[in-house]
Formats: C-alpha cells, structure tokens, sequence
C-alpha cells in the first residue's frame, strides 16, 4: 500500500510538472480482487442468500398449512383412496358426497347453533363486565384500587383445573346441570362462570388509561356524569381493543371443549367440539372409522373460524399480539 | 399540624409564617411572598396533595359509584373464583366429599397419598398417576415448551430478515392459532395413521397413534402441540423483534459478528423480556394440556382402556364428579408444581432479563 500510495505522488508531481491533464482513477485492491468485483461478489451471495431464505421461509410456511390442506383434500376423497398404501396428494375423484352424509348424520346444525347462542351470550356479558371493571380500575379513584387490581392479576396464575371441581358443583347447586337440566340450563351452565375475564380487565384496562384526563375533567365540566362519559368517550376510542376482545372471546367460546364436556350431558346439548369428538364416524359394514367423513366434519367445524379470521385478521392479531407487549 | 408544617419547611426553600400554617383547613393558598401556591401534604403520603374543592372533589364521591361498576366483576370472581379456589383447597383434605349432599367424613391426608399411589381408593391403589399421570407432563412440558421457544425464535429472526412478502407470510405462520384443538388433533391423527401421510412420505411402517408404544405416541403429539404453539411465540418475538434498536445490528455488522453470535449475544437479550412472559404462560399451558390428547388419542391412551397417554388434568376430569377428594387433591398439587415453576422462571429472569 505505501508504495502504491509513493508512486501515485511521484506520477501526479510528474504530471504536474509538464502541465498535463490527467485523470486518475484510484483502484484498491485486496490480495487480487477490487473493490468492484467484492462488491459484485458480495451482491450475488447476498443474493443466492434471499432467494435460500425464501425458499426456507416458503417450506417452512408449507409445514405450517400442511394439515389444514390435508384436512381438505382428505374431506374429499374416497375411503378407499384415504386407507390405500399409495397416498394421492389430491383425490382422484373428488368426493362431494362425504359432506352430504355429513349433513345427514352429523348434527352439525344442533352443534352450531349451541356453539354461537353460547358464544354470543359470554361474550356480551364478558364484554359488560370488562368495561365495568375495566373503568372501575382506569378512570374512578377509591380506597385499595392498586391492592385490589393486584390480587386481580394474582388471580391470572392460578390454573383453571383449580377452580373447575368447585364451579363444577356451585353449578350443579344452581341445578344447571344433571338429569332434569334442560337446553336452557345447560346454556346457563357453560355461559355465566366465563362472563368475567381478567386478562381483559387488564387488557381494556391499559388502553382506557392512555385516554388523557383531560377529556374526562372537560366532559365533568360540561356536566357529564362518568356513566356518559364512559359510554361517549371511553368505549368508542377503545373500540378496536374491544373489537379485538370480542373476537376472541367468541373464537374461544367456539374452541372450548373441557367444560362443555363436563355440564352438557346430552348429545342435543353439546358444543361444536364435543360434538365433533364424540360422533363416530365409523362405517357400520367395516367397523373402520371412516376418515372421509370425519374429515369434512373438521373442515364444517374449522371454516367459520377461519372465516373469522379472514374478517377480522387485524383485530384478531392486534388483540393476541398486544398480550406480548408488556409481558 | 406540625408534621404537616415540617414538610413545608423542608420540601422547598420557601419560607412560610408560623401564622399561615397554623390554619384548620388544608385548601392550598397562595402566598404573596414567595409567589407559590402552597399545598398540604401528609408526611405519610408526600405526592398526594390534599384535595378542597373544583373538580377533584367528584373524585371522592366516585370512592361508592367504582364499587357499582365493579359488582357485576366482584361477584362473579367472588362466585367463579375466590370461592372455588378456597373451596377447592378445602375438599383436598376432606375424606370422601360427597357434591351432591356435600357431606365428608373429617379431614385427612390421604387424599394426597391416593393420589401418589401410596393410599389406596377403597383398597385398590392406584398408580395411573405415578406411572404415566407425573411422567406424561413433565415429558410433555419439557420437551414442547423449549422446542417450540427456539423454534419460533428462529422462524421469527427468518420472517424478520425479510423484505417482501413479510406481512403474507406472517399471516401464514398465524394460521394455526385460528382452529379448533379437538379438529385439528383428529386431522393429525389422519396424518399420522399407519397408512397416513407421514409414514408414506418417509416410507416408514410406524404405529403412532392408535395401539402405538408410550415413548412413539409422544411424537405426534408433541409435534401437535408445538405446531398449535408456534403462532402465539412467533407473533410476540416478531412485534419484539420489530422494535430492537437497529444500531446494535449494526454495530455487530462492523466489527463482522458471525450470525449466530448477533443471535445469541444480541437478538435473544433484547427479547428476553417477551421470552420470560413466553417461557411463563406455555409451560402453565403445557402442564395442562389436555384438548390436544382428546384430539389426537380421543382418550387417555393409545388403545381402548389403557392410560399410557395419562396426565395430571385428566385425572383431576376423570375423577371430578365420582372421587372429588382426589380430584381436588391433585388440583392441589397441579397448582403447587405450576407455581414452584412460575417463580423459579420468575427468580430466574430477575438476572437474565434485560427491559
């Protein structure tokens, strides 16, 4: 380098001296390569590089929607097709019957209609009780607010298995459940113990303090009373958190297995999950569960929560994501 | 009085006359002097101002109406929560609760003991517990809750190295959140069948599911609950990944770090905090597990009336409403070991989680 850099001075004081134009173009080379053709190496690698990220990141995406696709295709293809030794990655002869069998013989209607009746009363009343208590907690000021919020989110580690035996039997006291418990009952039974949510408290409770105070002192000095100020102001600038909260709910209403299974004792009472596990789809000839079916089946019970999500993406990823932010 | 003059004197450099402080009421007043207005606090409680008059005097009155708003949530946490919880830990030492009438004969330890197979249930033992309930959710919870932290850490640093199509495939990762548990264990079971997919693809002739062999039935399902476990990990280390301060990438990029070592010295101490709350809520999840072996097994094992895919959980359902001593007992012991694990992540992270 530094006898480049002598040579360079003696041919520039050379030029200078016999008054010639001379345009110097300074080439920096390491070991033999220029800086150019480092730089052209370095973009093809960076290159190759992206495109064996995508092809990573695409195969990887691949085994995430694989059992959703064979979800699918298995729904329509034959059961001989499904229980043969050679395994088709797209049915050869596309069986729309399976669904109209399932139609026929699995109560997906009854299941459907339990599922959303229940989803819809827990999640208004979830939604009720979070806006309350999340206002309570926010907005009004009284003795123990901090201590009592505490033992709130204490509460949020104690695993639900704990509290399952005893709600189990304050329900069955309540006459909710057992022999003479009728749609009703059973409705009652798998609504009201999830009509309050503490992590949404919490939740609704972060996003109604960042609406400023001095909203509130101006809607007290145009004489608003806080019940007006909270329906007016509050819930709408919270609006997509609540969005968010009742998606989810709902979404967890329609997953919910557990505490269906243990208060709908009867089949016509039953939630989608339970309903889907308990039917057998076995074939009476065969005594073989035919797969076929119980595959449309899950795809009846898995296409409107992704409908769901289709709609509602946005909120529904917020919502989860949001859980993170403050860990 | 006095305190309150002390407090005076000593949180400014403001001189106050004897006359002044020695007043009844504690309404801020001006003072002409120093051109301050002086407020009265308590010595005990030195940001709370003593608030007379104006606005601030609803305040006090909200002390009743916050107890309305609250109710609805009061008595139904006093009702679905408190209650049970208390009511629970009680019937872990009642010797042969009855729910229906609610009757016991005294308090006991045996509930424990039966439930640890050392007791035995009206002279039978029973060991389910001991030889698979225990075993099943510590194998379940130590093998998932670090594969599927890694694994996600790495797709998210991959989803996050990306300058196309990023929003896509981050909504394709999501994907699985967005099912039914109990569907989607029976579509693995299909998966995974003697004749499924899974052994066709790797020309294998594996029994995994059905009359599979304890050790074998671990993998599909833990692979399920992995699978099931991703969305929620990947979507909390990308948001984090999105806010870490660029500089630190690029100063590694300066001094040339290996990739691996900006990885581990650099991307998984800035997200340690969303990794402890990750750590935290999936091994409480993981100990419970439950839907996803229904799903896949539709019972406790991998045949008809064997308890080789046992846990915990299925023995406090199983026994609910026939023994609910013993139900309540291992309830008991469910939550011991979830909380021993909580707060030793909790000690833990007190050194190694950077906020």
């Amino acid at each position: 380098m530094k006898d480049n850099a002598l040579n360079l001075k003696k041919y520039i004081d050379f030029a200078e001296d016999k008054d010639i134009n001379v345009d110097i173009s300074i080439v920096i080379k390491e070991g033999n390569r220029s800086v150019d053709s480092i730089k052209s190496r370095e973009r093809v690698t960076r290159f190759f590089l992206t495109i064996v990220l995508y092809i990573v990141v695409t195969f990887l995406a691949f085994l995430m929607v694989f059992p959703f696709y064979w979800m699918i295709i298995t729904s329509l293809k034959s059961n001989n097709e499904i229980i043969n030794t050679t395994q088709t990655f797209f049915p050869t002869i596309v069986m729309w019957s399976n669904y109209v069998y399932v139609f026929k013989h699995f109560n997906f209607v009854t299941y459907m209609t339990n599922t959303i009746v229940v989803a819809i009363f827990s999640t208004i009343g979830t939604l009720i009780t979070t806006v309350f208590g999340a206002f309570a907690f926010a907005r009004l000021n009284f003795k123990g607010r901090e201590a009592l919020f505490l033992v709130f989110l204490m509460t949020m580690m104690i695993p639900g298995e704990m509290m399952v035996i005893s709600k189990y039997i304050t329900v069955a006291a309540f006459g909710w459940i057992g022999e003479g418990a009728t749609l009703t009952d059973a409705y009652l039974a798998m609504i009201v113990p999830f009509w309050v949510s503490v992590f949404y408290i919490y939740l609704l409770r972060q996003n109604f303090k960042q609406v400023p105070n001095e909203l509130y002192l101006a809607a007290k000095v145009d004489g608003k009373s806080d019940w007006s100020f909270l329906w007016k102001v509050m819930v709408p600038l919270a609006a997509p958190t609540l969005i968010s909260i009742t998606i989810l709910k709902f979404m967890g209403t329609c997953n919910s297995y557990v505490w269906p299974n243990l208060v709908a004792n009867r089949d016509e009472y039953r939630l989608i999950s339970n309903g889907l596990r308990n039917s057998s789809f076995v074939d009476p000839d065969t005594q073989r569960t035919e797969y076929g079916y119980q595959m449309a089946a899950t795809v009846l019970v898995t296409v409107p929560l992704f409908l769901l999500f289709v709609f509602f993406r946005k909120y529904i990823m917020r919502g989860v994501g949001r859980a993170g932010i403050k860990g | 009085m006095r305190k309150e003059r002390d407090l005076a004197y000593s949180s400014g450099n403001i001189s106050i006359s004897e006359k002044e402080l020695n007043l009844t009421s504690f309404s801020p007043r001006y003072n002409k002097e120093n051109d301050v207005i002086v407020h009265f606090v308590s010595h005990k409680r030195i940001n709370d101002k003593y608030k007379v008059g104006g606005v601030l005097d609803n305040e006090q009155k909200n002390n009743w109406k916050a107890w309305i708003y609250l109710a609805p949530v009061l008595i139904l946490i006093a009702i679905f929560l408190i209650y049970p919880l208390v009511n629970t830990i009680a019937i872990s030492f009642m010797k042969n609760y009855n729910y229906v009438t609610g009757d016991f004969d005294g308090f006991t330890l045996d509930n424990f003991g039966a439930i640890l197979g050392i007791s035995g249930i009206n002279g039978v033992v029973d060991t389910r517990l001991i030889d698979y309930g225990f075993a099943n959710t510590f194998i379940i919870t130590f093998v998932t809750v670090p594969l599927s932290l890694v694994i996600a850490l790495l797709i998210s640093v991959l989803l996050n190295s990306l300058k196309w199509l990023q929003k896509v495939y981050q909504i394709v990762f999501f994907l699985p959140y967005v099912t039914n548990t109990i569907a989607i264990g029976m579509v693995f079971s299909v998966l995974f069948d003697r004749q499924g997919v899974i052994n066709f693809i790797f020309g294998s002739d594996i029994t995994w599911i059905y009359g599979a062999n304890r050790w074998v039935a671990m993998i599909p399902l833990c692979l399920y609950i992995i699978w099931g476990s991703l969305p929620f990990k990947i979507l909390i280390l990308l948001s984090g990944l999105q806010g870490v301060d660029k500089q630190y990438y690029q100063a590694a990029k300066i001094d040339s770090t290996p990739k691996w070592r900006v990885l581990l010295r650099i991307t998984v101490p800035a997200l340690s905090p969303q990794i402890l709350y990750l750590m935290v809520t999936s091994f409480i999840g993981a100990f419970k597990e439950y839907s996803s072996i229904v799903g896949l097994f539709n019972g406790p094992g991998t045949t008809n009336g064997s308890y080789n895919m046992y846990t915990i959980v299925f023995y406090i359902y199983e026994n609910l409403n026939t023994n609910t001593s013993y139900a309540a007992a291992a309830a008991v012991v469910l939550f011991i070991i979830i909380l021993i694990f909580t707060f030793l992540q909790l000690w833990i992270s007190k050194k190694r989680v950077y906020y």
